[in-house]
């Protein structure tokens, strides 16, 4: 018991950092994943194609080959990012090249008949895509993207691996430290579960308060 | 602004009728295809001002495409297409003549209103704002003052008491109907409406069609409605157009089409559809 107790504090210390990492790389990785997955709808073939070969590039390599070329490779060609922002910034760049998948599906899926509604009454482009279009394709984009959110908050283990001290890479040290190999893992898988746990309640939150922000719990409900 | 103006002025003489007035919608040798199947086939064709017609006539046969066409939703191939002079697909410049680009279609577009078979209202806003949404933010009325107006519309189609209502928790009547409001609330010169009872329930049709007839009688649009309620068509129609392989194949007052069709082709159509 009082050996968990002494393990505790710089895990602990690893999660406060696990916890920054997934923040900043969920929201950074939100905002990629609007823009690309709007950008693939795009009339403009620049902003298209641009959009396209992000996304292919982001979900066709590994997470951990990006993390490196960031950190080890980026800097021979002359640009030096730290740990946190090349960790974040691959975390980035990884969730909304997928988040962008999942974007331009729920765009997709609102029926055709919405566009013909907006053109028939005058509505501009840019208009229709954010008051009609979109309230109704972030109601379906949020259970995905809820997946995508844990999936994330998982995948930040890597950064142990270019000298970041989150959670993964605290266990890593005390292990070669104590050699208590059973506490101290276990009581890393138990420390990122309740992060997930708390992810999935915040987001099973959000979905229900933005399908009733944008009104259609209000048809749902009673259909 | 005044480059597109200047042609709209002179284009209705340019293509006149012959009959003097300026018809609100004129169809010059339109031409749609999908592959090979043929939907308009050089359709000419002309809506005076405050006219009423119905067109009528085999699924398939393009109906629909008429209207589709003329609220830009789609393209045709070739041809010309004008609403209260104003050519809609293309626009005329120092002579030249160049396709439509976006802000000539939304200025034309004004004049056009459409009802659609499947209603399509925004599921994500209220009754009231469905109805209000484009009157603030397309035409540009104060808040305060589309309400209002919205009001009155919800009124006149029976649905004064659903204003905060959500389409979902509507029947397809009342839908149908706050969807007409929603048209009638940018008062457009030419409303479109494309089977606006087919999707419905029987005992629902009569609500809707009551408002149709309605409007008919009391508003100074031109009203273009693609239906299958026959006796309706012959209640409201000034004119009845009969629609087959993209083209019009007999059209008259009720009166004469549904008494005595000229055409073969009118006269199979009529006896399928009303068990003669």
């Amino acid at each position: 018991m009082e050996n968990i107790l002494n393990l505790l504090p710089p895990l602990l210390e690893g999660t406060w950092v696990t916890i920054q990492l997934a923040l900043a790389s969920t929201v950074l990785g939100g905002i990629l994943s609007f823009a690309a997955g709007i950008g693939k709808l795009s009339s403009n073939p620049l902003i298209r194609w641009l959009s396209v070969i992000y996304i292919e590039i982001f979900r066709g390599t590994s997470l951990l080959v990006q993390m490196f070329w960031l950190f080890f490779a980026l800097p021979l060609l002359g640009v030096t990012l730290s740990p946190a922002m090349a960790g974040i910034l691959a975390l980035s760049l990884n969730i909304g090249a997928y988040g962008a998948e999942v974007v331009r599906g729920a765009i997709q899926a609102v029926e055709p008949g919405q566009y013909e509604a907006a053109i028939a009454l005058n509505m501009g482009k840019t208009y229709t895509l954010w008051r009609i279009i979109l309230p109704q394709a972030l109601v379906e984009m949020m259970p995905p993207m809820g997946n995508l959110v844990v999936q994330n908050l998982k995948d930040t283990a890597l950064v142990s691996l270019i000298t970041i001290a989150d959670l993964t890479f605290r266990a890593q040290n005390l292990r070669n430290l104590t050699l208590d190999s059973v506490p101290i893992y276990t009581l890393t898988l138990i420390i990122y579960f309740v992060l997930a746990l708390i992810m999935i309640t915040g987001m099973r939150w959000l979905e229900r308060f933005i399908a009733h922000r944008v009104g259609v719990a209000q048809g749902r409900s009673r259909a | 602004m005044p480059s597109d103006a200047a042609p709209a002025v002179e284009s209705p003489s340019r293509s006149g009728t012959g009959s003097g007035a300026t018809p609100m919608v004129k169809f010059e040798k339109v031409r749609k295809t999908y592959g090979d199947l043929v939907v308009l086939d050089d359709l000419d064709f002309e809506v005076a001002e405050n006219e009423k017609i119905a067109i009528i006539g085999p699924s398939g046969s393009g109906k629909t495409t008429i209207l589709r066409v003329l609220m830009t939703l789609v393209k045709p191939d070739s041809g010309k297409i004008y609403v209260d002079g104003r050519p809609l697909w293309h626009r005329e410049n120092n002579g030249q003549i160049l396709p439509a680009n976006e802000r000539h279609l939304r200025d034309v577009r004004e004049d056009i209103g459409m009802v659609f078979q499947h209603f399509n209202l925004f599921p994500n806003m209220s009754v009231l704002r469905n109805v209000t949404e484009a009157p603030v933010h397309v035409k540009g009325l104060s808040r305060k003052e589309a309400n209002e107006r919205g009001r009155e519309l919800l009124d006149m189609v029976g649905l004064g008491d659903k204003l905060e209502s959500f389409p979902a928790q509507l029947s397809g009547g009342q839908k149908q109907r706050v969807a007409i409001a929603r048209a009638l609330a940018m008062e457009p010169k030419v409303m479109l409406f494309d089977e606006v009872t087919s999707a419905l329930d029987p005992e629902l049709v009569g609500e809707v069609l009551n408002i149709l007839r309605k409007l008919a009688r009391d508003t100074q649009m031109s009203m273009l409605i693609v239906t299958h309620e026959m006796n309706f068509a012959r209640d409201v129609a000034d004119r009845v157009v009969f629609f087959d392989s993209g083209q019009v194949a007999e059209e008259g007052p009720p009166s004469e089409i549904f008494t005595e069709p000229k055409e073969e082709r009118t006269r199979e159509f009529l006896r399928a559809v009303l068990d003669y």
